[in-house]
């Protein structure tokens, strides 16, 4: 429904859904997917595919089709990330075709010599993908083989795919030679020479393979250790080193080194106890960051300890934020350099309390415009239903108590991760 | 601090930091008689066995085994030696699993001489010591909110007294301060701290050990 207008246009290129790989498919396959992976990379109707096989493995092609789909399933990759699934609609009408087909062969003796090299090429075929398949993309082939995990499978598949291979040839030798008691000798023959050769080969190069297969594995850990001590080396260099050189540069400022060393301290513990959960998510993780700021801006300590926890939500993020404010009023008006905050999360009320051992005031001298304690901490909680008490003596020092009621039939973060 | 010079507190100090040795040492001065030191777990649990001090200042962290090898080849033969863990590390695990076996406090490298000197006393004198974050710990290892059975409720659950204690420890607040708080005397206050610590080391609550591997919050 294009306007002339943009027909004036040249054709925008449409873009054409890319082409498919040749593989074989997993969802929708018949039988192992190689008729409709070759359909969808052809752009066909997979029936179509199958149809050809079907057509091209009867006498008349000297059973091309069934040498074909052989090979194209042993040397084909098959596709990843789709959920396999079977199309079991169609199985009957070519279960009875293949049937039909063997009859026929077998029946009427029509085959000829081409036909049997033609099945006898796909019992190779076979053989060799039984024997190929095993070999994941990912995983190199003497892990496979080694490996401690299917190392069963893997003696069945090679075995399996092994004799199947050795059957194909034999049978075309014999095919090719005739089946006189003197060509079965020599086979018979030569199959012996080549065991014992394979058994020379196996006791000269066994032990080298399994000596490679150690030394992988030993250099596959080497490299997993090197990443580890690489991390911690990136780590050490970005944080402590550069630290280590603030606080030499910084030496004759005792608050500035105290400072950046509680930031250090803070930020390995963070590396070596992996934080639980984010300060978005968390009321004891925001507490936790509120306070490293609070630290980090006014070069105090802050003894944080936090008793059970809950997720957030905007009255929680009211209460974080009212505790920074206490928390940013202990740091620049106690005179001492460490506070201690507690804050306990129980089912139904949260409380925190931030204490200093400072200089205290007296409450009533605090003056209306002092916006820090109104505005922040105790209009703050009133507005999301919770309430603040600030105990002060002077010389003593000043506690904040902030509490929040909260909704009990809210899960607690607790029990949730518990249970 | 009465510095009676005869009554002297003896102490050990156990630490791989020779450097951190020498701070506590320096730091404790003439308050408390440092008798010896050690670097290593075999060192410090042969030389203790012949010092035998008053108390000994542990560390959590060390080669060999750490403050928790120490504490059971000592406590085996010796169970009436004191011992107070002193460390830099916060991680429960840590800190949990040196009470139970057999510590009597827990505070962390960055306390300040004075209050050293009064842990060290409290310890000696057969009570026990919380940093606000073992605190902390202890209040969240018993809280209420996971009603699994218990087995004995005399030891696996805390009375409201010992929470409203803990809850004080944990906001920082010195014995004395709690005292007043509650309008209880300080020797009331050291013998619920005292029944915590008990009840920390003896109950078999399954949350006790579960919960120390579970957090790792610092």
């Amino acid at each position: 429904m294009r306007s002339p207008v943009i027909d004036t246009q040249p054709d925008p290129i449409v873009p054409r859904p890319a082409r498919p790989p040749l593989r074989r498919v997993r969802g929708g396959r018949l039988l192992t997917g190689v008729a409709r992976g070759l359909a969808e990379h052809l752009g066909i109707r997979p029936i179509l595919v199958r149809l050809g096989f079907m057509l091209l493995a009867t006498p008349l092609f000297e059973g091309l089709g069934m040498l074909l789909y052989v090979a194209l399933w042993a040397v084909l990759p098959s596709e990843v990330g789709t959920k396999p699934w079977q199309d079991r609609r169609q199985w009957p009408v070519f279960a009875l075709l293949g049937l039909g087909i063997v009859f026929i062969t077998v029946v009427t003796g029509w085959a000829g010599s081409g036909m049997l090299f033609g099945w006898l090429a796909a019992i190779v075929a076979l053989g060799a993908g039984v024997i190929w398949h095993q070999i994941k993309p990912d995983a190199d082939w003497l892990s496979t083989i080694m490996g401690t995990s299917g190392r069963r499978s893997a003696a069945l598949r090679l075995g399996g795919g092994g004799a199947l291979v050795a059957i194909g040839v034999i049978g075309i030798l014999a095919a090719l030679v005739g089946l006189t008691r003197e060509s079965i000798d020599n086979v018979l023959n030569s199959l012996l020479f080549t065991v014992i050769a394979l058994g020379g080969i196996a006791l000269v190069f066994g032990p080298l393979i399994y000596r490679m297969y150690l030394q992988l594995n030993s250099e596959r850990e080497g490299r997993a250790r090197e990443a580890e001590r690489a991390d911690i080396a990136a780590m050490v260099h970005d944080q402590v080193l550069h630290t280590l050189a603030l606080i030499q540069r910084r030496a004759e400022d005792p608050r500035e080194v105290a400072r950046l060393a509680r930031g250090q301290e803070r930020a390995l513990r963070n590396w070596l106890y992996k934080p639980s959960a984010h300060a978005a998510d968390k009321f004891g993780a925001a507490l936790e960051a509120a306070a490293g700021e609070v630290e980090d801006t006014f070069g105090i300590t802050v003894d944080t300890v936090v008793v059970g926890d809950r997720d957030m939500d905007p009255h929680v993020s009211a209460l974080v934020a009212a505790a920074r404010e206490a928390m940013v009023n202990a740091a620049k008006h106690s005179g001492v350099n460490n506070i201690s905050l507690y804050a306990e999360a129980e089912p139904d009320l949260l409380s925190v309390f931030v204490r200093d051992r400072g200089t205290g005031f007296d409450i009533d001298d605090i003056a209306a415009d002092r916006h820090g304690v109104r505005g922040s901490i105790l209009d703050r909680m009133h507005r999301h239903g919770g309430s603040a008490e600030v105990r002060s003596t002077v010389g003593e020092g000043t506690e904040v108590r902030l509490t929040m009621p909260v909704d009990s039939t809210e899960t607690m973060s607790d029990e949730r991760n518990g249970q | 601090m009465n510095e009676v010079p005869e009554q002297r507190l003896r102490v050990f100090l156990v630490d791989d930091h020779a450097m951190f040795r020498a701070g506590v040492r320096a730091e404790l001065g003439d308050a408390v008689e440092v008798i010896g030191e050690a670097g290593t777990v075999a060192e410090a649990v042969a030389m203790i066995r012949t010092a035998l001090p008053d108390v000994v200042l542990l560390d959590v962290h060390m080669p060999d085994g750490g403050g928790r090898a120490v504490l059971e080849q000592v406590r085996a033969t010796h169970p009436d030696i004191r011992f107070l863990a002193l460390s830099v590390s916060d991680a429960a695990e840590d800190v949990i699993g040196l009470i139970r076996g057999g510590a009597r406090g827990y505070v962390t490298k960055t306390i300040a001489a004075g209050e050293l000197v009064d842990a060290i006393r409290r310890v000696a004198e057969g009570d026990a010591v919380f940093s606000p974050r073992l605190a902390g710990f202890v209040l969240d290892a018993f809280a209420t909110k996971n009603q699994a059975p218990v087995s004995d409720p005399e030891l696996d659950q805390l009375t409201n007294r010992e929470r409203e204690v803990l809850r004080l420890l944990a906001r920082g607040y010195a014995y004395k301060e709690i005292a007043k708080e509650l309008y209880i005397s300080i020797k009331t206050v050291e013998t619920h701290v005292s029944n915590v610590l008990r009840k920390l080391q003896m109950s078999n609550r399954y949350e006790l050990s579960r919960w120390a591997v579970d957090r790792r919050i610092v």
